[in-house]
């Protein structure tokens, strides 16, 4: 990954590019983060991607409740011919959980949208398959956002099994 | 090659397009569904297959029929209970998801494993690759129809499964690897019955390339059959063999080395054309790759620890509980509440037997985690189905996803 | 579920069987040695007998579970000493189906059609702790099979040794062989699988004429 200057020198290209799409640089953990802005997350790609972060690792959600907004979209680049990793974050709250796709420039990415559909609930503009990939297609809520309960069965044994087993549910 | 495998020269007069051919014929397109439950699809699988005549057209993979919410147990976890409830996921690979997961928590704790410890990590990574890779050559060679390959490779996996049985005390899902390093040191008499699997080993590959290398309908059944190239590969996010058989080097044991990897002599095999047979050819060439990593890694084993020493994370050794209070409250307080992380998120990718396996760990000062995420490389392998199988026959997409290797643990995690 | 016999030892029974060669066994003795020596048994034993002894499992791999299962098939421990190894893809075909692995709600359903379609009579196996007991994950996302599926075996395990799964197979065959009934069946008074209605289960007085109001789904098959 660069390091902190190296960092630093990205999100400045990328400030001056577009002002209001970085929100601020992470150094940490052997990872370096860029936060941005949602709305201009297919531009930033754009740019890291023209500077050699041509490969996308991971696309994957993180849920950050109680703190707004709270849901999280992260991206992992990586570029192959210098060994290095770069992520960028963009946060989105759940009232308007809407993000633009990037299938166009990464058609693995299909997949990995889906699924952060599926488990957070955003929305991916201009993905043309947007359904739920492991849950069933009529499932309601979205089961990785931290304030839906984890769920469970009691486990079925012989003395157990008439109450609210088997056929008079 | 012979007559058989240049029947697609010969079949090339007949016409494989969409436009009406001959006088009035029109060819429908016929909506086929595979699975979920069906032999050769390498788990619980379903694709939607649309045919036109034996040709597939497209095909639409639906998954989630092995979902287990992992990731959501996970949270609720502390986390070494995480261990276990990760393993489970790529259900082959197993050694490698307790590595990347314990890999993304010591780097959110900063803590250093130990150079034996690294050392053993690599030996059971190795091994399991060997093993992950028999399965995977065993059933493949099932799907295509040589169906002895199945015992040659599973007798080559139970010494490896008795391997771990000594190690460990389990077959698979050990939870061997633990944070910090590993559970136990290795049993007496563990290196010398590595050291034997490993003198065995290369002639059994030899003896799987000598049953199905020169085999005729293997050949024409594999050679130039479903190709896809580097860049769309790339595009697809796909790792690992899939990758190296298009011809790109890319493998993390050599790339970014991690757990001593650098200390060890080995080559990545690559393959030229990207068709189903140079998958099958890399991984099988792993094969010899992976016992030599692992005779270097018997030969150069170092004396010392095999876990970390912190004692606010690691739990203390069992003698010393019966003399110290410190230790006893460690002990306590680890098996209770376990250690607290950190705030921070980390990610640690590390190159399992299908790609790249990464963990997400996201933690928030607690004592369970607040996010942990698995990117499973099968999960994104397999969206590169559609377009390797698109205008070739049913029986390839067989072969194609046998080749692939998909394991549904960790695509539906 | 021991055949037992009698006398028990195995000397008394040799000095039995040398008196009649000889000639030497009376009226009632005879009768007694013919009861325990020669296998008379009504026909229901005797095809119990054999259908014991040739079960066809489904393949049905969902997990970790299943590549265990697939050891069973492999040399070490091998069914196929059983007479089981004949795993047949078609539900139509199978007698058993050996559940291995993890069962998630998308999944259940698709099981529960491929159980329906397999010919009486047919058992099931609930191999491992996750569809046995909800195993290591109990969470929104798994089924635990004994909601859907009416089973004959458990096999405790996560996952199961290969030996483990072999024992489970063959206490099916015991079953099978000597007492079909133990189990769910005799808990619920069915033979086959048909459904039955809600009312009928734990009604006051029992079980009499359960069978007789049971609601058969498609088959159409009258008499259990």
């Amino acid at each position: 990954m660069p390091d902190a200057g190296g960092l630093e020198a990205i999100a400045q290209e990328l400030r001056d590019a577009d002002p209001t799409s970085v929100l601020g640089t992470t150094h940490a953990n052997g990872r370096a983060e860029i936060q941005i802005d949602p709305a201009s997350n297919v531009a930033v790609l754009e740019h890291l991607r023209g500077r050699g972060y041509s490969f996308l690792a991971s696309l994957h959600g993180v849920d950050y409740y109680p703190h707004e907004p709270r849901l999280g979209v992260i991206y992992e680049l990586l570029d192959m011919t210098e060994v290095d990793r770069i992520s960028v974050k963009a946060r989105v709250s759940t009232d308007d959980p809407r993000i633009a796709t990037v299938i166009e420039m990464w058609p693995g990415a299909s997949f990995p949208e889906r699924e952060l559909y599926d488990m957070f609930g955003v929305e991916f503009d201009g993905h043309d398959d947007l359904r739920r990939i492991h849950m069933p297609e009529d499932y309601e809520g979205h089961p990785q956002r931290r304030d839906f309960p984890v769920g469970g069965e009691p486990v079925l044994f012989t003395y157990n099994e008439n109450d609210g087993y088997g056929a008079d549910q | 090659m012979s007559m058989l495998s240049d029947y697609r020269k010969r079949e090339e007069s007949v016409t494989m397009s969409t436009e009406v051919a001959g006088v009035g014929e029109t060819h429908e397109l016929l909506t086929l569904n595979i699975g979920p439950h069906h032999p050769a699809t390498h788990g619980v699988l379903r694709l939607i297959a649309t045919l036109e005549g034996e040709v597939v057209r497209d095909i639409k993979p639906i998954i989630g029929y092995v979902h287990t919410g992992i990731e959501k147990t996970a949270e609720t976890k502390q986390y070494w209970k995480v261990i276990p409830v990760v393993e489970r996921m790529d259900y082959l690979s197993y050694y490698f998801n307790s590595m990347a997961y314990c890999g993304a928590v010591e780097t959110l704790l900063g803590l250093e494993v130990p150079p034996r410890a690294q050392y053993l990590r690599v030996l059971h990574l190795e091994l399991n690759r060997i093993m992950s890779h028999l399965v995977w050559l065993g059933t493949s060679a099932l799907d295509l129809g040589a169906m002895s390959m199945f015992w040659y490779c599973f007798r080559e996996r139970e010494t490896i499964l008795d391997l771990f049985e000594m190690s460990s005390g389990q077959r698979m899902h050990t939870r061997y690897f633990q944070i910090g390093g590993v559970i136990e040191d290795i049993p007496v008499g563990f290196a010398e019955k590595v050291q034997a699997f490993v003198d065995e080993m290369p002639t059994r590959a030899d003896q799987y390339a000598d049953l199905l290398e020169k085999n005729e309908i293997l050949l024409s059944r594999l050679r130039d059959t479903c190709i896809l190239d580097e860049q769309t590969l790339l595009g697809l996010n796909v790792t690992g063999p899939l990758l190296r058989a298009a011809g790109n080097p890319w493998d993390l044991r050599k790339a970014a080395p991690y757990s001593s990897y650098d200390h060890f002599d080995f080559k990545i095999p690559v393959g030229s054309v990207g068709d189903n047979y140079d998958r099958f050819r890399v991984r099988h060439a792993e094969l010899y790759e992976s016992t030599k990593i692992i005779q270097q890694a018997l030969n150069g084993l170092p004396e010392g620890p095999f876990i970390a020493d912190d004692r606010k994370v690691v739990l203390p050794p069992r003698h010393e509980l019966a003399t110290s209070m410190e230790a006893l409250i460690h002990h306590f307080k680890l098996v209770t509440e376990g250690f607290r992380v950190p705030e921070g998120e980390a990610y640690y990718p590390i190159e399992s037997p299908r790609g790249e396996l990464g963990c997400f760990v996201r933690a928030d000062g607690s004592a369970k985690p607040a996010r942990v995420h698995m990117r499973d490389p099968s999960f994104v392998n397999l969206q590169a189905t559609a377009p390797m199988v698109k205008d070739s026959y049913i029986a390839d997409l067989i072969a194609t996803l046998a080749m692939i290797d998909p394991i549904l643990g960790g695509v539906d995690r | 579920m021991e055949v037992k016999r009698e006398p028990a030892d195995f000397r008394s029974r040799q000095l039995m069987a040398r008196d009649m060669l000889r000639g030497d066994l009376e009226d009632a003795d005879i009768q007694k040695f013919v009861e325990q020596a020669v296998m008379t048994t009504t026909v229901d034993r005797a095809v119990a007998w054999a259908q014991g002894n040739s079960i066809y499992p489904l393949t049905f791999g969902l997990a970790c579970c299943a590549i265990e299962m697939m050891s069973i098939v492999a040399a070490r421990v091998d069914i196929a000493r059983f007479g089981f190894e004949a795993f047949r893809a078609s539900p139509r075909q199978a007698d058993v189906i050996i559940l291995s692995g993890r069962v998630s709600m998308k999944m259940a359903p698709v099981i529960r059609r491929i159980y329906d379609q397999m010919l009486e009579p047919k058992f099931a196996i609930s191999m491992g702790a996750c569809c046995s007991s909800m195993g290591v994950f109990n969470n929104y996302a798994l089924v635990p099979s004994d909601k859907f599926l009416p089973i004959d075996v458990h096999v405790p395990g996560c996952p199961p040794r290969p030996e483990a799964l072999a024992h489970g197979i063959l206490k099916l065959r015991d079953k099978i062989q000597y007492n079909e009934r133990e189990g769910w069946r005799e808990r619920y008074d069915a033979v086959g699988t048909e459904e039955v209605l809600p009312s009928a289960i734990g009604s006051a007085g029992g079980r009499a004429g359960q069978n007789s109001t049971s609601v058969d789904s498609a088959a159409g098959a009258t008499g259990a």
